[in-house]
């Protein structure tokens, strides 16, 4: 812990004496009790806390729901109708947990985006941020995988498009999609590797976030002047009650919003073709992916000409292969996005071309989601073209130029003095 | 170490290590294997052996989708002005001049010829419905070139079954297939 040594007195005998053997409550006191956060931090970063919450939401309505759920192609169907009508309180679980998934990832996006607006993934930040990525792949995974199980419509040729991806790796692609799906098709082995994977993936994804949580105690929480604590005793508070009241206000706020769509719009999010049951021989009309992956799904239809080798007509990379390529390298930019941005300075607030520049990109990815929503053809396809240069501009461009080029409006020398001279 | 394995020889030791690091390794890659093949199809999806289809009720302009090896396959018996149309084609304005045709030599061109059933069949046309671009089941009698259009990612193919506009990098394939009689073709 950035904070120093630890503060911690056990009080009773038993404490004292289990402080000596294994001190976990020590180790809790000083991450969740004593640990100091600074004392300007504002509403958007309590979605570390909210996302904690959705993640503990999901894995109790998961284990739930694989009580009374089937992985067989036969059954599957019919089952989720069962929880739905017949299980006590099914219905509730399963709105909860796929109305669970969708808040997870409203979550995720505005943590990643409040981490781009003050900087946060900066040095010595860089293992925090690579770590909330990892979490955010293997997130993308699990809620894949999960929206297989219905074996819907749309659980099935979402299968069929995302495990074809693979088959546009040369030369082995097709031996490994078939490794992936255990056979020429999306069926039943299929659904039931996804079943094992997706009650496994949610654990995994706990184990990272006890290290990002860790990484993040290691440096200290970043605050929106990203200034570094300079005066534990001034510019600090301890996080409890301050920083966990204020996330627990935050998670009540966001749960009534949840709960809203829990009980009022219960399927909004989700899509009527998955309530059809999966059939091989006819894809539906549209296949849209749910609505968290429309920005890739965008990307990925963007690229639809081939890449020829300079000066000849050799396709290097086919248009399916590009696609591919694009949309996994849209998620692999944010691996190296700590050193694609190298101004020193973090918060936007003291960064006034960075500031436009985010909010454009920001726009960006919003347009980009509703593209990933339309249908691939005509002005459609042009704008996701522009929007998907422009995300990839973003990153490998204007953020190295902006480092070079920009001017920081003057900071105020610490933490103290930023509050102070707001607050008088 | 000792003082005496710090000279420039390998000796015994480094080799005993060495040694018992590759057979650790070899076991570790030899029992991990196991693990990762449970994966791949399993002996009754590759028992999946081929199939006979009944065709003569099929007429011209008609289209039957049958299922084989959990895909959908597409049988059509074209119209003359359809296979007029596909002839007609200039092999240069296809985005992918192989045949993909495992009845035809490996790099043969996508000729409507080496796309349809041979001499004297040239009105059928045999295809897996899987879209080469990543797997959805093309619509029939759609499209910009009157043949399929696949609704996921909008790639129009032409009566032969050849990608001719969107993101699918190949033709449609065709299975190794033959008519065993005038009415029935065995497919796989």
């Amino acid at each position: 812990m950035s904070a120093g040594h630890s503060t911690y007195e056990p009080k009773t005998g038993f404490g004292k004496w289990m402080d000596e053997r294994l001190p976990l409550t020590r180790l809790v006191y000083d991450s969740f009790v004593a640990y100091p956060v600074p004392r300007n931090l504002n509403n958007w970063y309590t979605f570390g806390g909210i996302l904690s919450l959705m993640l503990a939401i999901q894995l109790i309505t998961g284990i739930v729901l694989a009580m009374h759920y089937a992985a067989t192609t036969g059954v599957a169907f019919t089952s989720v109708e069962n929880i739905m009508r017949d299980v006590n309180y099914g219905w509730l679980m399963r709105r909860m947990h796929a109305n669970g998934a969708s808040f997870f990832f409203i979550a995720v996006y505005i943590h990643m985006f409040r981490g781009m607006y003050y900087g946060s993934y900066k040095q010595p930040r860089e293992v925090l941020w690579i770590l909330g990525v990892v979490i955010f792949l293997l997130m993308m995974a699990a809620a894949f995988m999960g929206y297989v199980l219905p074996w819907g419509q749309m659980s099935f040729w979402g299968a069929t498009v995302i495990t074809g991806f693979f088959s546009a790796i040369p030369i082995v692609g097709e031996s490994i999609q078939q490794w992936l799906l255990g056979g020429f098709a999306v069926d039943n082995p299929t659904l039931n590797r996804f079943f094992s994977l997706h009650y496994l993936l949610p654990f995994m994804i706990a184990g990272v976030v006890v290290l990002h949580v860790w990484a993040l105690h290691v440096t200290g929480q970043t605050n929106p002047t990203g200034i570094e604590v300079k005066n534990i005793r001034k510019e600090t508070v301890p996080f409890t009650p301050y920083a966990t009241m204020k996330d627990a206000f935050a998670m009540v706020v966001f749960l009534i919003v949840f709960c809203w769509f829990v009980f009022y719009l219960p399927d909004y999010l989700g899509h009527p073709d998955n309530y059809v049951e999966a059939d091989p021989l006819k894809t539906p009309a549209h296949i849209v992916p749910e609505w968290y992956f429309l920005p890739f799904y965008a990307i990925l239809r963007a690229v639809t000409f081939n890449i020829y080798l300079p000066f000849t007509d050799l396709v290097l990379i086919n248009s399916k292969l590009g696609g591919v390529i694009a949309m996994f390298g849209s998620i692999a930019v944010l691996f190296f996005l700590p050193w694609l941005d190298s101004s020193p300075v973090r918060s936007a607030t003291y960064r006034p071309l960075y500031k436009q520049f985010f909010w454009i990109f920001a726009g960006v990815c919003v347009m980009l989601g509703w593209l990933g929503s339309r249908p691939a053809e005509g002005i459609y396809t042009l704008l996701a073209q522009i929007c998907t240069a422009y995300y990839f501009i973003h990153f490998l461009v204007i953020l190295p130029w902006l480092s070079r080029v920009e001017k920081p409006r003057p900071m105020p020398a610490s933490i103290a003095e930023a509050v102070l001279s707001k607050n008088g | 170490m000792s003082a005496a394995d710090t000279g420039k020889d390998p000796n015994r030791r480094d080799f005993l290590y060495l040694a018992t690091g590759t057979v650790a390794a070899v076991g570790a890659a030899a029992t991990a294997w196991p693990f990762v093949s449970q994966m791949n199809p399993n002996a009754a999806t590759r028992a999946l052996a081929s199939i006979e289809v009944d065709v003569s009720s099929i007429e011209p302009g008609q289209a039957i989708t049958i299922k084989w090896r959990g895909k959908p396959v597409f049988i059509r018996n074209r119209t003359d002005k359809e296979v007029e149309e596909a002839k007609a084609v200039d092999l240069g304005e296809l985005k992918d001049p192989v045949a993909r045709n495992d009845n035809a030599p490996g790099g043969a061109p996508a000729t409507d010829e080496n796309r349809a059933a041979g001499d004297g069949r040239e009105n059928w046309i045999v295809m897996i419905g899987s879209c080469t671009h990543l797997g959805c089941v093309p619509v029939g009698l759609s499209g910009d070139f009157g043949g399929w259009f696949c609704p996921c990612h909008g790639s129009h193919y032409d009566t032969a079954g050849r990608i001719r506009k969107g993101p699918a990098p190949e033709n449609l394939h065709v299975p190794h297939f033959e008519f065993t009689s005038d009415t029935t073709i065995l497919i796989g």
